[in-house]
């Protein structure tokens, strides 16, 4: 193997690594990076710079006060460590040049009384719930700053200012780090309240993502990069029937093979395969991840693979539409009674829709390596919450978890799916059966059969006409699965415009297929189906589709605010000529409010541009406008890729698309332009940016779709619907 | 079997079968850990490595059949990160998740080598080949059209 170990120099903040007791060597090569370009975050970001005087969990001041940040939450792309840096720096008030940022250790965590408070990664939370907490972290360490400068200047505190890694006083003037060991002392009889809104100099600006560095050159780690000496590599499969068992494999047959060193079973504990369980399969192990591959596809295995064998897409679709024709008791939302209404003879309007089951596919699939020795068990692993997987793998070592350590790699991807994956354990009890350091991969396949999947849902819209063209009367009734049917409900039980009377219903049809949570859950799927009925309900009633949304949600100041500046800046119009389209979608998600013009061209055999997508953002407040902007983009396209390429097909209980050869994915040419624009309400609540503007995204291109051609397309993915026109 | 891959200019002497793919020889027993794996049928491009100068993806690549022919890897792209491309992903701050950006590198490399000012439609066609889940593509676009601006004054 051949690996470069070069000097490190504190300043570009890389660092070659031997870890305690480990004697775990990892190296890289470093790029001596010019100065415009130095990393301010380690390719290996969970190693702790320890240079620095700790003035709390949460970061350290060096000498030359640089002031290393720890970031407690997982850099999945989302931009999660640069925000935390941000809101330490802003509370801090350090220059944003003199900040780096590491990733937070998960066993301090566990061992300290959660002195991170909370490690999960998701939900869009990261900014919008956990500010308070995190902002609080920098604003008591420059508090400190200042109490330990005003003990040495024999001034008050009050007499200290703290600005820009600079604390004066009178003629009296210190940087951060000569102060820094002092402050490490200091206890406060009182912590400081965070900063409010307006007080801000660094949140609120365009800040450019901190660990970008180690991301063109190749020395960003991810748990798949993970190399430890005398390391080897697993391939796994788990029955390809979610909730099967393996019944017996032939290692015979294969373990002649050049390089191959064993095959584990993996035992699944509970008898029903719960959520972060380990799943019932096995595991062949060689000295490369290739050998190991070949071997487990060629050793014979024989499964049982349970009831969920009789399930089909065809099955669950039959069942569905049959559901859609019959009440359902489960009532989730009731506001007087439309069904009498809609049975008159009124003016109705109805549309049945559809979304199938989709996959996460995160660029790097499910990997975890684990070093299981007598004095502690060490994981790197596909993840959104390390704390969370430290817990998963000390169960499965049968280990006391302040034994194991979780370091947090970067993930390539994750997208909702990094929670309860059960390749840590997978890893774990490879390590833990042969005794040696392991990295266990998911193939592309095995990670589209074994995802924690997005469900899919159905459902039937039904709106009566009044004499106004407003709706008096809403019926909404869905079909979820049954493994977790309340991602049915998002969106639409709580839909927002004031139909007089309304009611949501659902009812599920049976299920083996594991469901999660996949970026925007619930909206993702429901926002399209609702945000085209609408349209269909406004143009019913001679209403401009805008202006409709804008009736239907006075008095919603958040919502008013993000659709007054759609019908400002968007030329928003339904009078184009045929073959283009523009089309609006709106939702609440994660606590922001996003509405969409997509503007489309369809030429007249069918073929879809989307040419671009206008987002209007209601997040409250917004952090960082250039990572919430990145953000906004990567959702649109996301949901894009799903709503016009992606659908998973099931046959004999197991998904049949398990690739990108047939589970398409958007691509360049097919990525609509994104503009961006906030229309903040400023009034003491946030929301998020890492989902919300993915789920009105489809919305606005299918109702833009139907302006172009006439045609309402209710499924996905749009793609395999007819779309000419003459 | 035994065979020699020069890769970044050094040549490694390795040992496997010679249908492995260059991917897992590049990952698993050189150590360049840089080219990753995404879906091993070459429809991701998150492989991508240059071969003789052409973009490749080493998952759809036997390992001896790329004996004797120069490999270009993400890690051999610049000693420093100073290429035009890689300069104009940070600078314009292309990565999110980061893990297919390797493979878009090598692959904007490839187009700018080829065509130095590539139009939209010659992005849309050298970069159909790499998938990325966070829909960085606009970003992507933009640092081409950089790089290019870089080469130009070089």
């Amino acid at each position: 193997m051949t690996m470069t170990h070069v000097d490190i120099s504190r300043r570009t903040f890389i660092r070659t690594a031997i870890a305690a007791g480990g004697g775990m060597i990892l190296g890289f090569s470093i790029p001596g990076l010019p100065k415009a370009l130095a990393a301010t975050a380690p390719g290996a970001a969970w190693m702790l710079d320890d240079d620095g005087t700790e003035i709390n969990a949460w970061l350290t001041i060096d000498k030359d006060s640089i002031v290393t940040v720890r970031c407690p939450h997982t850099e999945m792309g989302q931009g999660g460590m640069t925000s935390v840096a941000i809101m330490i720096a802003e509370e801090l008030d350090i220059p944003w040049d003199n900040v780096r940022a590491v990733m937070a250790s998960a066993n301090r965590h566990v061992t300290e009384g959660e002195v991170y408070v909370n490690m999960s990664t998701g939900g869009s939370n990261l900014v919008r719930n956990r500010h308070p907490h995190i902002m609080q972290a920098g604003a008591s360490a420059r508090e400190r700053l200042k109490e330990a400068a005003a003990q040495a200047w024999g001034v008050s505190r009050a007499d200290v200012t703290a600005k820009q890694g600079k604390l004066t006083s009178g003629d009296k003037s210190a940087s951060y780090g000569e102060f820094a060991e002092a402050a490490a002392g200091v206890t406060l009889a009182e912590e400081p309240k965070i900063k409010a809104y307006g007080d801000w100099w660094l949140a609120g600006t365009p800040v450019k993502r901190i660990e970008v560095a180690h991301k063109v050159d190749g020395s960003a780690i991810y748990p798949i990069d993970v190399r430890l000496p005398g390391m080897v590599f697993a391939a796994v499969k788990a029955c390809p029937v979610p909730g099967g068992k393996l019944k017996s494999f032939d290692f015979s047959a294969i373990k002649d093979r050049p390089g191959v060193i064993a095959a584990v079973e993996l035992k699944q504990k509970g008898e029903e395969l719960a959520n972060a369980d380990l799943r019932s399969g096995v595991a062949v192990v060689a000295d490369n991840y290739y050998r190991a591959k070949i071997a487990l596809a060629l050793m014979p295995i024989e499964w049982d693979y349970g009831p969920g064998v009789d399930n089909s897409t065809a099955k669950m679709d039959g069942l569905a539409q049959e559901l859609l024709g019959q009440d359902a008791e489960q009532v989730e939302e009731v506001r007087g009674d439309p069904r009498p209404i809609l049975a008159s003879a009124g003016k109705t309007v109805s549309g049945d829709f559809h979304r199938p089951y989709e996959s996460h596919v995160s660029m790097c699939p499910p990997t975890a390596v684990a070093n299981v020795t007598p004095e502690k068990v060490e994981v790197w692993s596909y993840t959104q919450n390390v704390a969370a997987t430290l817990l998963l793998a000390a169960d499965q070592a049968g280990r006391d978890p302040k034994d194991v350590f979780v370091h947090a790699t970067y993930q390539g991807g994750a997208f909702g799916n990094g929670n309860q994956n059960d390749v840590p354990r997978q890893a774990v009890e490879i390590s833990k059966q042969i005794g040696k350091p392991v990295l266990a991969i998911w193939s592309r396949e095995e990670d589209v059969m074994q995802d924690r999947s997005r469900p899919p849902v159905w459902s039937r819209m039904t709106a009566d006409i009044g004499s106004d063209g407003l709706p008096t009367a809403m019926l909404i009734r869905a079909v979820g699965e049954s493994v977790n049917p309340g991602y049915a409900d998002r969106n639409l039980a709580n839909m927002p415009y004031m139909v007089p009377n309304f009611r949501y219903e659902r009812h599920a049809v049976p299920s083996h297929i594991p469901i999660g949570p996949h970026r925007a859950p619930g909206a993702n799927n429901n926002v399209f189906m609702l945000e085209q009925f609408v349209d269909e309900v406004a143009l019913a009633g001679g209403w401009d589709p805008l202006d409709w949304r804008i009736k239907m949600t006075e008095g919603n100041e958040p919502w008013q605010r993000v659709l007054l500046k759609m019908k400002e800046i968007g030329g928003f119009t339904t009078d184009l000529p045929k073959g283009q389209g523009m089309g609006i979608g709106i939702a609440e998600d994660h606590g922001s409010i996003v509405g969409v013009i997509a503007t489309v061209e369809v030429s007249r055999r069918g073929n879809l541009f989307v040419d671009k997508c206008l987002v209007v953002a209601n997040s409250g407040y917004v952090l960082n406008t250039r990572g919430a902007e990145e953000q906004c983009f990567s959702a649109v396209g996301w949901e894009l890729s799903h709503a016009l390429f992606g659908g998973l097909t099931m046959e004999n209980g197991q998904f049949t698309n398990v690739n990108f050869d047939n589970y398409k994915m958007l691509r360049m040419p097919d990525m609509p332009e994104v503009e961006t624009v906030f229309a903040l309400s400023e009034d003491q609540w946030w929301g998020g940016f890492g989902e919300p503007a993915g789920p009105p995204s489809p919305a606005a291109v299918a109702n833009a779709i139907f302006f172009a051609t006439g045609k309402r397309v209710r499924s996905t993915p749009i793609i395999k619907h007819d779309l000419s026109w003459s | 079997m035994s065979f020699t891959l020069t890769v970044n200019g050094t040549a490694h002497d390795v040992d496997v079968e010679p249908e492995t793919p260059l991917l897992w020889v590049l990952r698993d027993v050189i150590g360049l850990t840089g080219t990753k794996y995404g879906c091993g049928i070459a429809q991701c491009g998150a492989c991508t490595v240059h071969i003789d100068g052409q973009p490749q993806k080493s998952c759809n690549v036997n390992a001896a059949a790329a004996s004797g022919r120069q490999i270009t890897t993400i890690e051999g792209l610049s000693a420093d990160a100073s290429h035009p491309v890689q300069q104009a992903w940070v600078e314009h701050t292309v990565p999110q998740c980061g893990y297919c950006q390797s493979g878009q590198i090598m692959s904007a490399v490839a187009l700018l080598n080829a065509t130095p000012n590539p139009s939209d439609s010659d992005i849309n066609s050298a970069m159909a080949g790499n998938i990325c889940r966070c829909a960085t593509y606009p970003a992507i676009r933009t640092a081409i059209h950089a790089a290019a601006d870089k080469m130009k004054k070089i």
